[in-house]
């Protein structure tokens, strides 16, 4: 999946992932695809979890040997 | 309007310490508004780490002896082995990146989490707010907590 930014995560925990993203996503501007890799198994959850509660769009989740890349879209 | 998370802080321990901190900065990074009610033991997370200024009566400087302040100086709820296994879970979390509660502290500061010091437990236990860190937003009481629970979603007692 194509993103406008990337940020990376990997080796931090719960809830850092998501404190990171709700810093990072200010810095896109609306409509911009954000692109978190993280090896954090609760990033599953986790994520479409903050999207729904922030209101911006999940898009997807991609795995690949336990490094996961997360897609949001910024709406808020 | 952004959803109330109120938890109240009643351990003395850094292990429910570092849930609460972890819940309380997930909390804001979700879009909520939090606060943390400290009472009890919970007052040794945010008092400085030294000795109680000035306390009266015998009881209270027993107490205050062996009661020291500080979130560097909690123990584990298991397993603290005089302080051995409080050492060990540091070097864990140094290991897997997870920040040490002081600067937790700091974070949810930063972040917006309201600090509130119980002033009954205070005056019981002969601290004064020059014994509190400077994080610490307010001294209230039951009322001030009752308030803010009833427009809370979630509310935690740990």
């Amino acid at each position: 999946m194509k993103a406008d930014a990337t940020l990376d995560t990997l080796g931090l925990y719960c809830p850092m992932p998501i404190v990171k993203t709700a810093q990072k996503i200010k810095d896109l501007k609306m409509g911009e695809v954000l692109e978190i890799v993280s090896d954090d198994e609760g990033i599953i959850e986790d994520m479409p979890a903050w999207c729904r509660k922030t209101g911006n769009e999940f898009l997807g989740i991609e795995e690949k040997e336990g490094e996961y890349r997360v897609y949001v879209k910024r709406l808020k | 309007m952004a959803e109330k998370v109120n938890i109240i802080f009643f351990s003395g321990d850094l292990d429910k310490a570092l849930a609460a901190f972890n819940l309380a900065i997930g909390a804001t990074a979700m879009e909520m508004k939090v606060s943390i009610f400290f009472t009890f033991w919970g007052l040794n997370v945010i008092r400085k780490d030294r000795k109680i200024s000035r306390t009266r009566g015998i009881m209270r400087k027993m107490l205050n002896l062996v009661n020291r302040g500080g979130a560097r100086r909690l123990p584990l709820s298991r397993f603290n082995m005089g302080g051995l296994g409080r050492s060990m879970m540091k070097k864990l979390m140094k290991d897997s990146k997870i920040p040490p509660l002081e600067e937790m502290i700091t974070m949810a500061q930063k972040m917006g989490v309201e600090f509130i010091a119980c002033t009954t437990s205070m005056g019981m236990m002969g601290i004064s707010r020059e014994d509190l860190i400077p994080e610490v937003d307010k001294l209230a009481g039951v009322a001030t907590y009752l308030g803010e629970a009833v427009e809370g979603k979630v509310n935690l007692f740990i």
